[in-house]
């Protein structure tokens, strides 16, 4: 699998991906620095990990979307290179109109940190073919804006698509429907809060987050 | 020249900053607050002659999130005799 990270100013969570990359796969991701304008050839996967790109100045992934870099993101992605947002990567996602609605302050105003139960509720993706359709599994979150909201209209829009990919089992931020992971109307980007980096062996707690990369090497490679 | 900008969140979206402001006021001891949004206030300085097209454009492709968010723009005209914009 021949990958990219992408890596902002504020990014903390890139060579975690870049590892979790690694290990499932043998190879190497390459880094791709924000101020890039062009992007490795022939690219598997894109990955924008987590962290606080830009401080999260004007709002979290904001900067980061507007950045040289991501006009080959959205331009890849339009021609159905895979691209994997996590945490501010769903954030910035949406920001770049990859991914419709927006990441809003947890309704509990708290900064969430720990392990959350996900239901699995889309497993024909390319991210999910690795679980069986409506299985729990848990990995975890670590962010202050993972309020997922959108207008009514695009709600029942991305419901009836079944673009839904992981919902939360219990309350953990306020999103709307309780949205979790979010897929594009062509199945090959996935913006999701939690993090599967976080959960690939066995020390970490469990292994469903290797999973999710185990599943997207078998689909595109 | 100056212009502020304000951005406020479109009704309906729910706003957790307003709700936490909203009850600290309330346990500060104030009656009578019916309700609370917040929003952020950003102020550009800029050339003479900029349209209200570019400051619109600004607004559009970075201010403001259209998706959650509204915005207004105000032109500032300098005071008479203060010498400040």
């Amino acid at each position: 699998m021949k990958a990219a990270v992408i890596v902002f100013p504020g990014s903390n969570c890139d060579r975690d991906l870049a590892v979790a990359i690694r290990e499932v796969s043998g190879r190497d991701p390459t880094m791709v620095w924000h101020g890039d304008s062009e992007l490795p050839a022939r690219l598997d996967l894109i990955a924008i990990p987590g962290g606080f790109s830009y401080g999260d100045y004007l709002r979290a992934g904001a900067m980061a979307a507007r950045s040289r870099v991501m006009r080959a993101v959205v331009e890849a992605a339009g021609k159905g290179v895979p691209v994997l947002g996590v945490c501010n990567g769903f954030q910035v996602l949406t920001e770049a109109g990859l991914l419709p609605g927006a990441l809003m302050r947890n309704a509990g105003l708290s900064f969430v940190c720990r392990t959350v139960g996900l239901r699995v509720e889309n497993s024909q993706s390319i991210f999910t073919n690795s679980f069986a359709a409506g299985s729990d599994i848990v990995l975890p979150v670590a962010h202050h804006d993972g309020n997922y909201q959108a207008d009514a209209a695009t709600l029942e829009r991305i419901e009836g698509e079944g673009r839904v990919a992981l919902r939360y089992t219990g309350e953990v931020n306020g999103s709307a429907n309780a949205i979790a992971g979010l897929l594009n109307d062509s199945g090959n980007v996935l913006g999701m809060m939690p993090h599967p980096e976080r959960a690939l062996e066995p020390a970490h707690g469990n292994c469903d987050g290797r999973r999710l990369f185990e599943g997207l090497l078998e689909a595109v490679a | 020249m100056k212009a502020r900008v304000f951005v406020t969140l479109k009704p309906g979206v729910l706003d957790p900053q307003g709700r936490a402001i909203h009850h600290a006021l309330e346990g500060l001891g104030f009656d009578g607050i019916e309700g609370v949004r917040a929003g952020k206030l950003i102020e550009l300085e800029l050339a003479e002659g900029t349209s209200d097209g570019d400051i619109e454009a600004m607004c559009r492709k970075l201010l403001a999130n259209t998706v959650i968010e509204n915005f207004t723009i105000e032109r500032v005209a300098p005071r008479p005799g203060s010498g400040q914009a």
